[in-house]
């Protein structure tokens, strides 16, 4: 753990430094990256420039919704989204070399590539997140103060979790990386809108089988004093920890079936 | 002349180069079938807030939902057609190689890039527009004419998408590196071609002025001549003198670019 921490630190500080080479490009992407993760938001303001409500829900309260699921996506992605392109280097063979150097695996893959333009979704949601706290009628207290915080990291390890066990899932099917983008891009989508919108059913899914409901839906609602989804209990809004322990363990386990199953393609 | 046979033949390999990848274009169906879940939900919320926004009812928005998921790879909404291809050639300098070629270098590209808008609306378009027509409600026309009608709409809308990318892609001749274009190509893909939400829905003159940008010859206006929400000699006029400009600009950067072009890494 201590030695994969150490090996991400590294290769990431060493992408970095590479990425500052080129300083005004970096400023460029980074800017870039900031339009195009706002470009939900605007659609969203533009929904709300027809409509007081969505699903029952106002501007601002949509607006918590998409900060908390929009910056702990962004952690989540500034840290494992290179996951994602494990598929490529599986097909090309370099995915050998990782095996051979004395550092964790999962260290290496997460930070190869390491990309800090990422900076810009998180940017973007956290904040649209200030300006929803702000907007947001919400009656603080000290618990609900300390709910906003754990809420973005057990997200951000909910959502990394998703890329982790994405990456294991590549190691069986190469090409389909693609699938995994229906979870982790199309769950922070699915979670900027209020779960009053989506189907019965739809909501029993991310809630019960991918919990991603608690990366926003239930901390939201507890934060806005409505109803939870699905009348789950009082507490649910604080099992979000646990949710994000079990969810990490789950991926762990993937990743770790997955990197025995791995055949190198001999290229 | 012999070298007319080079096109279709072009296409053809543009064609079969994306059918190789069986698992992939599966992977893809199922992430625009996903999108496209969460984006029929939103779109139903909106639309019950807001009856006959756009001058959709709530199925037609349904159907607009998956007609943009059905088309999103065809008409390559966020890039990733030739041009990613194109940019990378300019950049190592491969270009020059294309240029000693006897055929058209636009026409090439097009053929190439029609060969894979064909096998993605079928390999990839299909399947999510048929689950959702099953799934909920939907505004498809009965009669074949309005089916075939529609059809001459999306190859003039792929013409425009073409052309678009053709503009962006030839600018590398100047800037090289190709991620800032790769960005800007996608921003203003998915918000003008109105992918996040259909442009009739766009408040003021906001919408007035998306409707009138060349993007909206891609999803909006074969969207509106399938639902019969448009005359049609108005929306082939609209599309027709998009992708006529449009492919004459790219032809006039292409000689201007072509004049000055510094051979990369030679």
């Amino acid at each position: 753990m201590v030695e994969g921490l150490r090996a991400y630190r590294m290769i990431a500080g060493m992408w970095i430094r590479s990425t500052m080479a080129y300083r005004a490009s970096f400023v460029l992407t980074v800017c870039g990256n900031l339009m195009l993760t706002g470009l939900d938001f605007v659609a969203i303001l533009l929904m709300f420039s027809q409509v007081d409500a969505l699903g029952g829900w106002t501007l601002p309260e949509v607006a918590l919704l998409y900060g908390l699921s929009a910056t702990s996506f962004g952690i989540a992605q500034l840290a494992f989204g290179s996951v994602g392109s494990l598929g490529g280097r599986v097909r090309d063979g370099s995915f050998d070399t990782l095996l051979v150097r004395p550092a964790p695996v999962l260290a290496q893959v997460a930070a190869d590539r390491f990309a800090l333009r990422r900076l810009g979704r998180g940017i973007q949601g956290a904040a649209v997140l200030g300006w929803a706290l702000v907007a947001t009628d919400v009656d603080w207290t000290v618990v609900k103060v300390l709910l906003v915080p754990v809420t973005l990291v057990c997200g951000a390890v909910i959502f990394g979790s998703l890329f982790v066990a994405g990456g294991a899932f590549q190691f069986l099917a190469q090409d389909a990386a693609e699938v995994q983008n229906a979870f982790t891009y199309g769950g922070t989508t699915l979670l900027q809108y209020p779960p009053t919108v989506f189907g019965r059913d739809l909501v029993r899914g991310v809630t019960f089988v991918l919990p991603l409901a608690f990366v926003n839906w239930v901390p939201a609602a507890h934060l806005l004093a409505r109803p939870y989804p699905l009348g789950l209990p009082d507490g649910a809004a604080f099992a979000a920890p646990l949710v994000a322990v079990v969810c990490a363990a789950l991926a762990g386990a993937a990743w770790r079936a997955g990197l025995r199953s791995y055949r190198s393609t001999g290229s | 002349m012999g070298s007319w046979r080079v096109y279709p033949a072009v296409a053809a390999g543009g064609f079969r180069r994306y059918a190789t990848y069986r698992v992939a274009t599966a992977a893809g169906v199922f992430t625009n079938t996903v999108f496209g879940l969460i984006l029929v939900y939103t779109y139903l919320a909106l639309w019950e807030a807001r009856p006959g926004l756009g001058g959709y009812d709530q199925a037609q928005a349904v159907t607009y939902v998956w007609l943009g998921q059905a088309l999103f790879a065809m008409l390559a909404v966020q890039g990733g057609g030739f041009e990613v291809e194109l940019m990378e050639r300019i950049r190592t300098g491969e270009i020059a190689v294309d240029l000693y070629r006897p055929v058209d270098m636009q026409l090439w590209w097009l053929a190439n890039d029609m060969g894979r808008a064909v096998f993605q609306l079928l390999g990839r378009g299909v399947v999510p527009f048929v689950l959702g027509a099953l799934l909920f409600p939907s505004a498809l026309p009965a009669e074949a004419a309005v089916w075939a009608a529609f059809l001459l709409a999306l190859l003039l809308a792929m013409l425009v998408s073409f052309a678009i990318r053709y503009l962006f892609a030839l600018s590398a001749f100047w800037l090289l590196d190709g991620q800032g274009v790769a960005q800007a190509l996608m921003v203003t893909g998915l918000f003008c071609s109105g992918m996040t939400l259909p442009l009739n829905a766009f408040p003021g003159s906001l919408g007035e002025v998306v409707q009138a940008l060349p993007w909206a010859a891609q999803l909006q206006v074969p969207a509106d001549v399938l639902m019969g929400e448009t005359a049609l000699l108005e929306a082939y006029v609209f599309q027709a003198a998009w992708a006529v400009a449009l492919l004459a600009a790219g032809r006039l950067l292409q000689s201007a670019a072509t004049r000055r072009v510094v051979v990369q890494g030679g």
